[in-house]
């Protein structure tokens, strides 16, 4: 994209400084998330933030993270389309089965099992990881950056029905998984 | 309600994304399904762990130098060029300033000139959106933020526990020169601390003016110019610089 004149703006690199990097710190969150590899998400944020200053004559608001995010979302999905064998999860499989069979509310739960099951960060990280892409995708901007309904669809670019049913899955896939993961340390 | 759309409904219930009618439905379908109940109650414990867990990561400073040093750099805007052009310097004054060596060769009237500016700068940063470039609490992102941006990158303390709570940095223009300006916050109030550098590294002790309501404390040491700048009362800010002081001593 050519460089306009006013791109050289101090005034408006200023108006940008202040509105954009508050929130650099969660933009480099969302893209550690999508991208699950440190580098890769330290380039996707320096390429959305370029990119957005590029953009900020045309934005209006209301909200900058959003505005930021959904651009972040689209250099992250050209970072996809590069790692063209990108892995696929495991975690997908893994919940499949343990949806089918479910592993947990048909044994009786004592109180005392209720406090044992704890979500502890690395494992919640880890089996965030694990998610498949979509899922991953809702369930950080909501649980994480907490955005709206409204403003997760308008990242994703999907109706705020598929953002729902996309938070059901992701939700029910880590519970799932976290229940198998305590089967097996028992 | 049946338990599939209960499902996908109840999660909308955890977020307060439901309208109250949609909401009353699942919470009665709910008091009647001991398996949904179960899963809200997972859920509600699992977002609760996500928030109490922290779950976000911090951007690498390298990474915020790399933005800022993509972005266009702040340079004096010209209508701060021509007050400062009202500045009675002889061109030999003015030829030291600009090597570094302000503080010793100027004129008593040229202190209290400079004395204020720093209130000018202090009163701008105080309009919205000028207060701080870099936005942190944590002493580790403002410093290395300076870096490379001055010739001098001043040094940043955590003073929370002392009471006065570091907000971030900002670049500054005092005497035609880009300066580092250091936030802190007392209650309400915001202390900018300013630092140049000087060629003396002899130590001054330090002097509190009033200035336009606002009080000034100046300190030199170890080649470096201090004013801290704020509304708060002569004593607190005589507080504050002597905590300033007494940790860069111990830093150092």
């Amino acid at each position: 994209m050519p460089i306009k004149a006013s791109d050289d703006d101090p005034e408006k690199a200023r108006r940008f400084r202040d509105a954009a990097l508050p929130y650099l710190d969660d933009a480099y969150t969302l893209a550690r998330y999508l991208l699950r590899n440190a580098t890769d998400a330290e380039d996707a944020v320096q390429e959305c933030y370029l990119r957005a200053f590029r953009h900020f004559d045309s934005y209006r608001g209301p909200a900058m993270k959003p505005w930021l995010f959904a651009i972040l979302r689209n250099v992250c999905r050209a970072e996809y389309a590069r790692r063209s064998t990108a892995p696929t999860s495991a975690i997908e499989d893994v919940a499949e089965s343990a949806e089918q069979t479910p592993l947990w509310h048909e044994a009786e739960e004592t109180p005392e099992a209720q406090l044992q099951r704890r979500w502890d960060s690395d494992t919640i990280r880890r089996l965030v990881a694990a998610l498949a892409e979509p899922f991953r995708e809702t369930f950080v901007l909501r649980e994480i950056q907490n955005l709206s309904y409204r403003e997760i669809a308008k990242v994703a670019e999907v109706p705020v029905g598929t953002v729902m049913s996309r938070l059901a899955r992701a939700r029910a896939m880590l519970r799932s998984a976290w229940l198998a993961e305590e089967e097996q340390r028992k | 309600m049946t338990c599939d759309e209960a499902e996908v409904l109840l999660h909308a219930l955890i977020d307060g994304e439901l309208d109250a009618g949609h909401a009353r439905e699942v919470e009665s379908h709910i008091a009647g399904c001991p398996r949904c109940a179960a899963a809200l109650r997972d859920y509600r414990e699992m977002s609760k762990a996500i928030a109490e867990a922290g779950m976000g990561y911090t951007a690498p400073a390298a990474l915020r130098q790399r933005i800022e040093a993509a972005l266009p750099q702040p340079r004096a805007v010209p209508n701060r060029r021509a007050v400062l052009r009202g500045f009675a310097m002889g061109s030999a004054v003015s030829a030291l300033a600009a090597t570094g060596l302000v503080a010793i060769v100027l004129r008593q009237d040229d202190v209290e000139r400079i004395q204020s500016e720093v209130v000018s700068a202090h009163l701008r940063s105080l309009q919205a959106g000028h207060l701080t470039d870099v936005i942190s609490t944590d002493q580790h992102t403002v410093k290395p933020w300076f870096n490379g941006k001055l010739d001098v990158s001043p040094p940043v303390i955590d003073l929370t526990a002392q009471g006065f709570t570091l907000i971030g940095g900002r670049l500054d223009y005092i005497d035609a020169r880009a300066i580092g300006a250091v936030v802190y916050r007392r209650r309400q109030h915001v202390i900018n601390l300013f630092v140049s550098q000087t060629s003396s590294t002899e130590r001054r002790p330090a002097k509190i003016d009033t200035i336009q309501g606002f009080n000034i404390r100046h300190w030199s040491e170890r080649g470096l110019n201090y004013w801290a700048v704020s509304d708060i009362g002569k004593d607190e800010l005589a507080d504050f610089g002597e905590r300033f002081e007494s940790a860069t001593r111990v830093a150092g």
